[in-house]
């Protein structure tokens, strides 16, 4: 048996049994990263002695009788979540150097449920992005490839560190954060699982900030039931965050059982968008037939201001952004360039320490909250924003889940996309509506496209209805039957 | 006619109006758990949250809310029951996030008024436009290295109060009154100490001039002035500024302007290009301020007692002056002062030895209420003294001075030194008598005519008593014996 | 709305970003694509609609008020690009 080929439901079970030590299960993991990571460039920041020794007390814990289902599971954590004592980056030049005092909690409540730390997985920097490509750290290679063709792919973004990750087995399971899609597409781009949940159902306390009221974190893994384990452990009400939401949280692995029969599922006309390939149409009925097939209810529905959500989006979080990036100014962390006087400093290293992406997001986003501009574009974007939740209210009153594609087409070709920030936005279009609405969404391999490269489906709930989206993503899950592996692959191929 | 300025022109008009920021009396910060009280080694009152680091978030703290709501009412001020939290962007090295959370559409506090006193005695009201919280910031400090500034944050995220007056105020005199009124309210509340020397209150003064009956002309903002007397001196001084641009056939711009005492003026604070493009839009990270109104009104019903309301009280329970009501009210530690000694006293007698002999030694020895040598019980027990004749007045003086140099009671001062009022009247007759006989020409001339000569002869005789007779039986037996 | 390269410096200054004279050409055409792209949100009739921030809209919990944190200063300034003492220091400020 391949370690790096378990699911962590599947690694969970054997460890418990002890037929498996997390001694070894992390070993193994670790010599992948070590095999694979200088070419896929999917850890910044390795930790193997640490998770070596987080292993050694997961064996303990197991063996005291206190393991939980990710005790000794290995993961990898998007270097966007500040871990204490390992360097923190965001992708970005601008933090370097920093290493957080401290640790988010969604990666706290990982830690204290026994997972394994791998290392930390590269991004977009500052999370903008839906390639990786504009990380300082250099790109991430996508472990898929298209038939007989070596080109370099995307894995997606921004979590694109993680999806390599995963899909690649040098990790079991990987957080991620989605701001406008940052887990699903990469999600779909590289055949795995990912959900991002309601807002507030996962503390951003400890997240570095990119878009605050948009940004949500989830976990990437290759099975529904491993994200919903993942999702359970990550949840949770966090007094240090005022935009966590004071919920229980429901046992999402126990839903990922309970079939379709009666669920009522939109299928928005508006997503059926001009120039949508058509093997992705396709797809997307083969979707529909298998909900329909397992006994749920079609319904068409119409979300209105759909084409309206990407134009908001890029208003709305780079004016988020700017705010939030005004913190990397040299004097108190990360990297710092000096200048004459205290205005030079904070305009040389910022300028040395963002990338281009970044600068450009934070300057629309300055320009749209300016003097003059705020009503015409901050204030109308989130008067828009209202009615596209609207939208989603208007159609939950109707039916119990939306079905639509997770991208408008398969991974491409690291370089190309590249003629105007615009293309690259385009990426977004079907994923960016659920992070304005706050509502939960998951993407699930579904499918190849002609050239062998995975094709997602999205699954979209109401808020707090992450037990349906899991429901519905699983019964799509088990009628795509996705079994295919990507080129680039621990153990070989 | 109000407070004018002449100038070479006529007369014209000052246009002020007032924001206090006070900072909120509170364990921990608005935003943080970190201290918030004042002082601390460098850097030690502060949580990641308030050093701005990577994925830090806000959350608010319930009693600077209800320290807000009670300023509110305080001020007579409407409270929202909805209000909400916006970013104040800007970069400075004392603002670690680049932006300040504040309150700016929508604040918590809205319309209000309060009174103000004049020294002739006349009432004003000026306007409250709002109260709304938000952070203060750090402290840089730019003399401690040759090419650095240091900064330390342990300011950083304590909660301030911004009270915005409505620009009512006409002269040097009202921004002073005003300003102590607002120093007043909050210290009768706990909602601010009120201390300018130390920054725990500022004021931000917007002055303007004009012609009588204009509309407001440009006005100019003087940042940060930190005492009652500098916000009266920079009125006047900015005033007199921009009168003389405006009749040298300039025009004031608007700009932001810092007061010198050293030099009696305001000077232009280097502009930055864009100083004002604060890019305010709702904070993401918090969620709307809603105010429970049970909750609101339970503050509302322990809100102690205002000084207007106390000092009207004061007047019309224990009949003391107007005047005198309001030195006592000054502050709640004073008039608590005086409520003690005045119960079941004379309340009159209080008023007189509180304001009177109390305060000199208080300022003599430059210590307040709080550390006063005397304590309310010692001086209302000498009062019960006075009130049922063991000493009069006279004698009461030096018991006075005698507790406040021992600390000791006054029955036990009076006790030691023999000091009781001798109301015997045999000791008394006997003692006028002898002088009367010591004095005979001086008996004569009084029984010609000089009148005067009577309190020669009371002069005399307490002189003999060693000051212990009562006077008023003193002028009785002399009258009698002098008949 | 299209932005000229005085904007453009403009804007930069505001967000303290150093932008030299090369790049201000390019910033302009990228910016302006993405700001003729959002152009179509005024095709959208927005009248009597409140605008929206969160995603779910509750009201703020309120935290009780006590000391539950600092008294750290090592762990503030553990990461501090330069520092006098437990200050933190920066190139002078003139004001």
């Amino acid at each position: 048996m391949t370690l790096t080929d378990l699911t962590i439901a599947g690694a969970s079970t054997l460890l418990a049994s002890r037929e498996i030590s997390a001694v070894e299960l992390t070993a193994a993991h670790n010599d992948a990263v070590a095999a694979l990571n200088p070419r896929l460039n999917a850890y910044i920041t390795a930790t193997p002695e640490q998770a070596q020794e987080q292993a050694k007390a997961a064996d303990a814990a197991i063996a005291a009788g206190t393991g939980t289902p990710l005790t000794g599971i290995p993961l990898a954590i998007k270097d966007l979540f500040c871990t204490a004592g390992i360097r923190t980056t965001a992708a970005s030049k601008i933090l370097d150097p920093f290493i957080p005092p401290y640790e988010s909690t969604v990666t706290a409540q990982l830690k204290a449920a026994g997972a394994v730390f791998l290392g930390k997985a590269n991004l977009d920097e500052f999370a903008m992005g839906s390639s990786n490509i504009t990380s300082g750290y250099g790109p991430v290679e996508n472990p898929w490839k298209r038939e007989g063709s070596d080109a370099k792919l995307v894995p997606g973004g921004s979590s694109g560190g993680s999806a390599a990750a995963v899909a690649a087995r040098i990790a079991m399971g990987a957080t991620g954060t989605d701001t406008g899609g940052s887990i699903r597409q990469p999600a779909a781009f590289t055949g795995l699982a990912g959900i991002k949940p309601t807002y507030g159902r996962c503390s951003r306390y400890g997240i570095i900030a990119f878009a605050s009221s948009l940004d949500q974190a989830g976990p990437l893994a290759r099975t529904v039931e491993d994200c919903a384990i993942l999702l359970q452990v990550m949840s949770g009400f966090d007094p240090r965050d005022s935009t966590s939401a004071e919920r229980p949280v429901p046992d999402f692995r126990a839903a990922i059982a309970r079939g379709v029969k009666g669920l009522k599922i939109g299928i928005p006309a508006e997503y059926r968008m001009d120039g949508i390939s058509p093997e992705i149409d396709a797809l997307w009925q083969k979707g529909i037939g298998w909900l329909r097939e397992e006994g749920a209810i079609i319904q068409e529905i119409s979300l209105p201001h759909t084409k309206y959500g990407l134009p908001v989006y890029y208003i709305v979080a780079p004016a988020e952004a700017s705010s939030n990036l005004a913190r990397y100014d040299g004097v108190r962390f990360g990297a710092r360039v000096d200048g004459e006087d205290l205005i030079d400093m904070y305009e040389r290293t910022r300028a040395a320490g963002f990338g281009a992406e970044v600068k450009r997001r934070i300057m629309i986003g300055t320009y749209v909250l300016s003097a003059g501009y705020y009503d015409a574009y901050y204030l109308k974007a989130q008067k828009i924003r209202a009615l596209i939740l609207r939208d989603f209210t208007d159609a939950f009153a109707k039916v119990d889940a939306i079905l639509t594609p997770t991208a408008p087409s398969a991974a491409f070709g690291i370089g190309e996309k590249m003629d105007d920030p615009v293309t690259m936005y385009l990426n977004d279009v079907f994923t960016v509506p659920s992070n304005l609405a706050g509502i939960p969404a998951m993407s699930v391999p579904a499918g190849l496209s002609s050239e062998g490269l995975p094709l997602g489906l999205q699954i979209i709930g109401r808020h707090f209805d992450e037990e349906t989206v899991f429901a519905v993503s699983a019964a799509i899950e088990r009628a795509a039957d996705f079994t295919t592996k990507p080129a680039i692959i621990a153990g070989g191929a | 006619m109000g407070y004018m300025l002449e100038g070479a022109t006529g007369a014209w008009e000052i246009v002020v109006g007032l924001e206090v920021h006070a900072q909120v009396i509170s364990e921990s910060k608005l935003f943080s758990g970190a201290s918030a009280t004042y002082g601390g080694a460098p850097n030690s009152h502060v949580s990641f949250v308030d050093a701005g680091f990577p994925g830090m978030l806000p959350v608010i703290n319930r009693e600077c809310v209800a320290q807000a709501v009670r300023t509110g009412l305080g001020l007579n001020a409407q409270i929202n029951f909805w209000s909400r939290f916006d970013r104040k962007n800007y970069f400075y090295a004392d603002l670690p996030n680049g932006y300040q959370i504040s309150q700016f559409a929508h604040p918590i506090v809205g319309t209000g008024v309060v009174e103000i006193e004049l020294q002739d005695g006349t009432i004003k009201q000026i306007g409250i436009t709002r109260l709304h919280l938000e952070q203060d910031a750090g402290k840089s400090m730019h003399d401690q290295h040759p090419a650095k500034s240091v900064i330390d944050l342990n300011r950083a995220g304590v909660g301030l109060m911004e009270i915005v007056s409505e620009p009512d105020i006409r002269s040097p005199e009202e921004a002073g009154a005003y300003l102590r009124k607002i120093r007043q309210i909050v210290r009768y509340l706990g909602t601010c100490d009120g201390n300018m020397e130390e920054g725990s209150m500022r004021a931000d003064v917007n002055v303007s001039v004009r012609k009588p009956g204009e509309d407001f002309r440009t006005r100019c903002e003087i940042k940060n002035v930190n005492s009652v007397r500098f916000v009266m001196h920079a009125v006047e001084a900015e005033a007199q500024r921009q009168i003389e641009v405006w009749e040298s056939g300039g025009t004031v711009t608007q700009e932001t302007r810092l007061y010198d005492p050293a030099r009696g003026e305001t000077r232009s604070m280097r502009s930055k290009e864009d100083a004002h493009d604060y890019r305010y839009f709702p904070e993401p990270d918090l969620l709307p301020l809603v105010l429970d109104e049970q909750w609101v009104a339970e503050l509302k019903a322990k809100l102690p007692e205002l000084p207007d309301e106390k000092r009207k009280r004061f007047c019309a329970q224990y009949g003391i002056t107007f005047y005198d009501a309001g030195v006592l009210t000054a502050d709640q530690l004073t008039a608590d002062f005086f409520e003690t000694v005045a119960k079941n006293r004379d309340a009159r007698l209080a008023c007189n030895w509180i304001t009177g002999d109390f305060f000199a030694t208080l300022n003599r020895t430059g210590a307040s209420i709080e550390t006063s040598p005397v304590s309310a019980a010692a001086l209302g027990e000498l009062i019960d003294l006075i009130s049922d004749q063991t000493i009069n007045g006279r004698i009461a003086k030096d018991v006075f001075e005698g507790m406040v140099e021992t600390g000791k009671m006054p029955a036990a001062i009076v006790e030691e030194k023999g000091l009781k009022q001798v109301t015997d009247t045999g000791a008394i007759d006997s003692a006028v008598a002898a002088i009367l006989a010591a004095n005979q020409d001086k008996v004569a001339e009084y029984k010609s005519g000089k009148d005067k000569l009577f309190g020669f002869f009371v002069g005399q005789v307490m002189k003999a008593m060693q000051g212990k007779a009562n006077p008023a039986l003193v002028n009785e037996v002399i009258k009698k014996q002098l008949s | 709305m299209s932005l000229d390269s005085a904007a453009i410096r403009r804007i930069a200054k505001l967000a303290r970003i150093r932008v030299d004279d090369s790049e201000v050409a390019t910033l302009q055409t990228e910016l302006n694509a993405i700001l003729g792209y959002v152009e179509q949100l005024n095709e959208v009739d927005v009248a009597g609609i409140e605008p929206l921030s969160g995603g779910a809209q509750m009201a703020m919990r309120l935290r009780a008020d006590s000391c539950t944190d600092g008294d750290i200063a090592e762990h503030i300034l553990a990461n501090a690009p330069d520092r006098i003492g437990d200050f933190f220091a920066v190139p002078k400020v003139v004001e």
